[in-house]
């Protein structure tokens, strides 16, 4: 008899009904249509909020980041440059931007501890708790960090999802100051070379 | 320029770059279109990371967004407003009268690729307001009129700021806000938009172990500590 193919947990078939147009959502966003802006909450609301909460680790100040992320999007959508990256570079770059902000001005007077949020930002892949739905994306991007070195990974890590300064990053990784931002330039690009995101022409 | 800037694009799309290398960085950006490609090209590799810390937002967020943006409205696409950016300070400023939208210094809202807009905390400061656990201390008349109250949220670890009719003051000097600590030190806590009278803002810094706020005249640009008796001082620990 014939067997049924199983369908990839998570992952939209080509073709099939998939994830909505987020660059159109924006658009129809920025014309007041608050319903689009209700598909983008319900599209980016968890990475916007799951990356303040990674950054700033306390859930209400997590909450608020996302809450003023969320109605900057809705405000400044007729901003978003699709020739300049996707719709979720977008969002995301905001929300890191904001939180890392914030977790900086907090630290002028309360001095977070280094060697705790160094064990912990080290996303060693199965300490993921949140990453345990193992969307067909998750493992994509695991397996391309994969291809990173040991140091371009944790120094791309402390830098993304621990909001630490590539000078900080350098201090924890014993790395010379300086060397930090050139792991960090060499992950990303090949992150991103692994992943083929965001290459345009000439790159 | 230099090889050495290049190399910041990484750290730049990270934001782990401080704030002096960030500025820096941003003036080589105006002139390199191929660090700017290569950042907005570096930000969708990281965003990719993004999928795997999705984390499920709190009860209530989605109502409070929708419901927030149900009284916002949306800025027009930012075609004219760069070239006009220089003329944005007194727009900005009765935007911030009118709407009593927060304007705190540090505080300002950042656009990966536009820099036109105009800050947009609108909320922060009602949520101060409106914590379960807010305290609000009393309600002080300065020397020469306007009015000043602090309210402070624990469990935020917030405190806003409720200014109304403040005089003007002189060219040169501005209203700025303190926290004070237990043993009397201040902490600069943000400055009050120059020709805002009436505003809700939300203070800078931690607030839960603060035990006053205080507000002082300060020079433009503001103080890291006062250098002016304050013209307010307002206590949490009778609020």
């Amino acid at each position: 008899m014939n067997h049924l193919r199983p369908v990839p947990d998570g992952a939209p078939e080509p073709g099939a009904p998939s994830a909505p147009d987020l660059g159109d959502l924006l658009r129809r966003s920025a014309r007041g249509d608050q319903t689009a802006f209700a598909a983008v909450y319900d599209a980016v609301a968890p990475k916007v909020y799951g990356l303040a909460l990674r950054v700033l680790r306390d859930p209400a100040q997590a909450e608020e980041v996302a809450q003023e992320v969320l109605l900057e999007i809705w405000r400044t959508a007729s901003h978003f440059r699709a020739e300049r990256g996707s719709p979720l570079a977008w969002m995301l770059t905001i929300t890191h931007r904001r939180a890392v902000d914030r977790v900086r001005a907090a630290e002028s007077a309360t001095r977070r501890d280094v060697a705790y949020g160094h064990r912990n930002q080290s996303v060693s892949h199965d300490a993921t708790a949140e990453a345990a739905h193992a969307s067909l994306d998750a493992r994509r991007v695991r397996g391309a960090l994969d291809a990173l070195t040991p140091v371009q990974r944790e120094a791309v890590q402390l830098a993304y999802l621990g909001g630490y300064t590539h000078t900080e990053v350098a201090s924890m990784l014993d790395l010379p100051v300086g060397t930090a931002k050139t792991r960090i330039r060499d992950g990303l690009i090949r992150l991103r070379d692994t992943m083929g995101v965001g290459t345009r022409d000439e790159l | 320029m230099s090889s050495d800037i290049h190399a910041l694009s990484g750290a730049y799309a990270l934001d782990a770059l401080d704030a002096d290398e960030r500025a820096e960085f941003e003036r080589h950006l105006v002139g390199c279109d191929a660090c700017r490609t290569e950042v907005d090209s570096l930000r969708e590799a990281a965003a990719e990371l993004g999928h795997l810390i999705e984390a499920t937002p709190p009860a209530g967020l989605r109502e409070r967004v929708l419901a927030d943006a149900a009284v916002v409205r949306p800025l027009p696409p930012a075609i004219a407003a760069v070239d006009r950016r220089r003329r944005r300070r007194p727009l900005t400023a009765l935007i911030a009268a009118a709407a009593a939208v927060l304007l705190v210094g540090g505080g300002v809202a950042w656009h990966p690729w536009d820099r036109s807009s105009e800050p947009t905390t609108v909320t922060a400061a009602d949520r101060v307001l409106h914590a379960p656990d807010t305290q609000r201390t009393g309600t002080v008349t300065l020397p020469h009129g306007g009015s000043v109250t602090v309210y402070r949220s624990v469990s935020l670890d917030k405190a806003a700021v409720v200014v109304k009719d403040l005089p003007d003051l002189p060219d040169g000097e501005v209203y700025q806000m303190w926290l004070q600590d237990s043993r009397g030190a201040m902490a600069p806590a943000g400055i009050v938009g120059k020709g805002v009278a009436t505003a809700r803002m939300v203070l800078d810094g931690p607030a839960s172990a603060a035990v006053g706020a205080g507000m002082t005249v300060e020079p433009a640009g503001g103080s890291s500590q006062p250098t002016s008796a304050p013209v307010a001082l307002l206590s949490f620990t009778d609020a």
